[in-house]
């Protein structure tokens, strides 16, 4: 399964901002994104029904974001290309919690791909499930 | 920001330090990225989780860092950004990045620079720690600009 994500110039010039940069090369029609940018594909473009994250039978409350990378296979994405976003689960593993019980993680990987199926960028995050109070 | 400049393993990069967190720049980021988790806006939500107030979103630090070496290496010479979470940010926090070259590479489209990042906080009650370290990979061209 997958989905579009277009990289739109206005998005990218209040993303800029908001993270305190103002760099020429953010705005303009062929503004390259900021390196966390696509951050804000899961966020705002993923059809709810293609998230892998609830199928990870994570309590949300215990949930945190423990690592995030981004891999760029080449100059990271311009302003006008429309990103095709596919999202699966990665590796999987679990740990003892420093006070007892079990903590849970999980990799989400998307991949962005350009118009011609190129691998543009590989985004990894790592969420976490604290262990239970008191388990 | 495109240079002919060549980097040496240990070179440091000049911190940067930004002004006390806002809420305001919690909500400008939430509303950039799309995470509208209340937590991070909505005081009453937070403490009813149990915080003493709202806490910044963690990819804003996240990116005020990736970006802090972005102004100096190039933004599309960015190959790789690896964050990890440490401790939670609050509204007064001071940010400060600073970071160092801790590999170069020649490589036939131009020069490697692997780089070592820290985003630190430092509260208004005295408290510091490290909110993000991060490792990044620029490729700078061989020519400049």
């Amino acid at each position: 399964m997958s989905y579009q994500f277009p990289v739109e110039q206005g998005k990218v010039r209040e993303f800029a901002r908001a993270t305190k940069t103002r760099d020429p090369a953010y705005d303009g029609p062929k503004a390259v994104v900021p390196p966390t940018f696509l951050t804000h594909a899961r966020l705002v473009w993923e059809p709810k029904e293609q998230s892998p994250i609830p199928g990870l039978g994570f309590e949300l409350a215990r949930v945190l974001h423990g690592e995030e990378e981004y891999v760029f296979h080449g100059p990271p994405p311009n302003v006008g290309q429309t990103l095709t976003v596919s999202t699966r689960l990665g590796d999987r593993w679990e740990k003892q919690g420093k006070r007892g019980g079990v903590m849970r993680f999980a990799q989400v990987v998307n991949e962005f791909r350009d118009e011609s199926g190129a691998l543009v960028a590989t985004q990894t995050s790592t969420l976490l499930e604290t262990a239970k109070r008191g388990s | 920001m495109m240079s002919a400049q060549t980097y040496e393993v240990g070179h440091k990069l000049d911190p940067v330090s930004y002004k006390p967190l806002t809420r305001t720049d919690i909500v400008r980021y939430a509303g950039a990225s799309g995470d509208f988790n209340p937590i991070h806006h909505d005081e009453g939500f937070a403490s009813k989780a149990g915080f003493p107030t709202v806490f910044s979103i963690g990819m804003y630090q996240a990116g005020l860092l990736a970006n802090y070496a972005a102004d100096q290496f190039g933004p599309r010479n960015v190959r790789k950004v690896s964050l990890r979470f440490s401790n939670q940010v609050w509204p007064g926090d001071v940010l400060r990045c600073s970071g160092t070259v801790v590999g170069v590479n020649a490589t036939p489209e131009g020069q490697q620079v692997e780089l070592d990042l820290s985003c630190d906080r430092k509260g208004e009650d005295g408290s510091e720690g490290t909110a993000i370290s991060a490792t990044m990979t620029f490729l700078l061209p061989k020519s400049a600009g």
